[in-house]
């Protein structure tokens, strides 16, 4: 028999996190209400993606450039940047998000990212030398070594932190992370300054960048991201259960392994594409979750749900704030993920209680 | 292990564990050693000896070790004396002079954060390092001095706002690590923003700056090294044994009579001195001083983490590095912290693993 676990969070959830831990928004009523303002707030972000730039573009032109198309420069822009600019931003937000989440989930870590897990600069390592070593430089084959990246560096690292009869606690991992990242970041400078050509190509992927990227790396990723966010929405019952911890959750009857297993297929699908596609982007798997729990509360499906909108969000507003503040030049969405995302993550750790989830 | 042998006259001869030398070349001094300490001490430094020898022989011209040996007592003039003295000799002096800074600096962090992973690489010392040289070169200009100041200003401002922002009752160390991480991130895409923003060439040397490299050092850069670091060695002797008492804990260094905070702050500054030295003369090479004093602490077999040993273990580790880096990819020379992060942050996995074993 298969558990249920209950829309209340249970007890033992209760009781392990501090008062308040419910969410702002209680009653599913009212989280439903929630998501369709973050729905209108994602329609808003899409708009601003379109319109804010070098020049402004109206919602109007928009429209001609897909209704009336009569290839002025202003449609132009629109049909070949801005608007795969925006589906790429929607993709790898969901992506990155989801990812954060279902790491967060898994490792039962508030703290865990791509970034801090060192899961991007495994991606990273493996498509710079793809690129570099093996001279590849079409995303339909570096994809494929990102995969793999993504795969090596989150087996390794949850490996590695949960070596011990403590398992896997967060500041383990972490520490695992920092470690494990630090070795591959620096064999990828190493492969990158033997090989300048790839050090060339790879220094506008490596900041992590919407802008530049045609449609057909977005058309490219968006099978793997599709069946990685089907995978993560599969687990995220049972997800509610490891949240307890392995014991209470085996007592739920939820197959545990299995559990891990898929979510972690989901991240290195959704990791491995969207870093392929866009570079490596910190901050937003890690500020979204966090956020969304503290609005909805610990059930992973709602967690999940809000996440895929509220990703994108970050993500599309990220890129448009780096189109803004140093016009007419442009600041790539993963730096300023990055401003955004690491005060909030000393915030975070600055708080009595980092390791509670 | 024999905890209790009988003497000659049959009372039990107590085992103390360390076997210590006591010196006392006057009455007023006396100097306690550890024999293995000073041992493990004396069989590293003729590694180092060497290494260096070996070093000092290879390359696209290469030499016998003999010949090496004579180059340098002066017996050997002409071609033989201008690559060994003046092109590769600086190279492995600057190497044996940073690593042992390096060394020491991660043993003054360790033990004033009583962790081994508080060592300034982890707290983005050498993120900030970076930036700061591609300020400058970006804004100031690229010549030796210019970056240098770069690096250092970059990497104090870096060390210093980590610190304050982890500052929270005290600074505990895995609050610290994270702010770290945290405080990296932002400028590692400032960095990789400087690096877009580049020219290919600007930016390639940049990045081989910023891993940390001894490629292109001369005579010139040893005197100011060396007095550095003689200085902040002899400081370091100067303040005698209140690291020591610091370890031991905050309230039991307070009750032995240390000023807790002043002199925190005091190896706080040594500490980071001695990292900026290392930083502006070399850049931010990853992960020595992270790994050497914990080498150093396996190999002495301390119950802590001392000074001496790390700074030798420092010095070697530093050398065999940049030997790996040079000759590895030869012709193609690699920045020496590509070795030191690979080795050090393997070292660092390790370290972690045993750590967690042990513990729990």
């Amino acid at each position: 028999m298969r558990a249920r676990v209950s829309d209340r969070p249970p007890r033992a959830v209760k009781a392990q996190r501090s008062a308040g831990t419910t969410g702002i928004a209680a009653s599913d009523a009212r989280r439903a209400g929630w998501l369709l303002a973050c729905v209108a707030l994602l329609a808003v972000a899409c708009l601003l993606s379109i319109a804010v730039g070098t020049r402004t573009i109206g919602v109007h032109t928009t429209w001609d450039a897909f209704a009336h198309y009569t290839g002025t420069d202003e449609q132009t822009i629109v049909r070949e940047l801005r608007v795969p600019r925006l589906v790429l931003g929607l993709l790898t937000g969901v992506a990155l998000g989801v990812c954060g989440a279902l790491i967060q989930a898994v490792t039962r870590n508030p703290l865990a990212d791509t970034q801090i897990l060192g899961v991007n600069a495994g991606a990273a390592l493996f498509v710079v030398f793809a690129v570099g070593v093996l001279g590849l430089t079409s995303i339909w084959s570096y994809v494929w070594f990102a995969f793999a990246g993504v795969a090596v560096a989150m087996v390794a690292v949850y490996a590695l932190g949960s070596i011990g009869r403590g398992g896997a606690t967060p500041v383990r991992l972490t520490l695992a992370g920092v470690a494990l990242g630090a070795v591959m970041d620096g064999l990828s400078a190493g492969i990158r300054l033997v090989r300048p050509r790839a050090f060339d190509y790879l220094r506008f992927w490596d900041v992590g960048t919407l802008g530049g990227r045609p449609m057909s790396i977005a058309l490219a990723v968006a099978p793997f991201i599709g069946v990685g966010l089907l995978l993560a929405l599969t687990v995220a019952r049972s997800l509610n259960a490891v949240a307890m911890g392995d014991d209470i959750a085996r007592s739920l009857g939820a197959d545990i392994t299995r559990t891990r297993v898929l979510a972690v297929l989901a991240v290195m699908l959704l990791a491995g594409a969207s870093t392929a596609a866009v570079g490596p982007i910190g901050f937003v798997g890690l500020m979204v979750p966090h956020a969304v729990r503290w609005l909805v509360g610990p059930d992973q499906r709602w967690i999940l749900a809000f996440t895929v909108v509220c990703a994108p969000v970050l993500m599309l507003s990220a890129d448009v704030i780096g189109r803004l503040v140093i016009r007419p030049a442009e600041l790539q969405a993963g730096i300023v993920t990055a401003f955004v995302g690491a005060p909030v993550l000393i915030w975070m750790v600055r708080r009595s209680n980092v390791s509670a989830l | 292990m024999k905890a209790l042998t009988r003497r000659q006259d049959g009372a039990p001869r107590v085992d103390f564990g360390h076997r210590v030398m006591v010196l006392r070349p006057s009455a007023a001094v006396s100097v306690r050693l550890s024999v293995r300490t000073t041992v493990v001490c004396a069989i590293l430094l003729l590694l180092t000896l060497v290494v260096g020898v070996l070093a000092l022989g290879t390359g696209e011209f290469s030499l016998p070790p003999d010949q090496v040996v004579r180059a340098l007592t002066g017996q050997e003039s002409g071609w033989a004396r201008l690559v060994v003295v003046e092109w590769r000799l600086p190279r492995v002096v600057l190497a044996l002079l940073i690593g042992s800074a390096l060394g020491l600096s991660g043993a003054v962090f360790q033990s004033l954060m009583r962790n081994p992973l508080g060592s300034p690489d982890v707290i983005g010392f050498n993120t900030g390092a970076y930036t700061g040289v591609l300020v400058a070169t970006a804004y100031v200009g690229h010549d030796y001095a210019q970056t240098s100041v770069g690096a250092l200003v970059g990497g104090l401002l870096t060390a210093a706002v980590v610190y304050l922002l982890a500052y929270r009752q005290g600074v505990q160390g895995f609050r610290l690590i994270i702010v770290g991480i945290a405080v990296s991130a932002v400028l590692g895409s400032v960095n990789q923003w400087f690096i877009i923003k580049a020219d290919l060439q600007t930016a390639y040397a940049a990045a081989l700056w910023g891993q940390g490299s001894l490629n292109d050092l001369s005579w010139d850069q040893v005197p100011p090294v060396a007095y550095a670091v003689g200085a902040l060695s002899l400081l370091l002797v100067a303040m005698g044994p209140s690291l020591r008492l610091l370890e031991l804990g905050d309230d039991a260094a307070s009750a032995l009579g240390v000023r807790r905070e002043p002199v925190r702050l005091a190896y706080l500054a040594v500490g980071v001195a001695l990292t900026a030295v290392a930083t502006a003369a070399a850049g931010p090479i990853s992960f020595v001083a992270l790994a050497a004093p914990q080498i150093a602490a396996r190999l002495t077999r301390a119950p802590g983490i001392a000074l001496v040993p790390s700074a030798v273990t420092g010095a070697l580790l530093l050398l065999v590095g940049d030997f790996l880096a040079v000759r590895l990819f030869a012709p193609t020379q690699l920045p020496v912290g590509v070795v030191t992060v690979s080795l050090g942050g393997a070292y660092f996995a390790w370290l972690l693993a045993r750590n967690t074993r042990g513990r729990k």
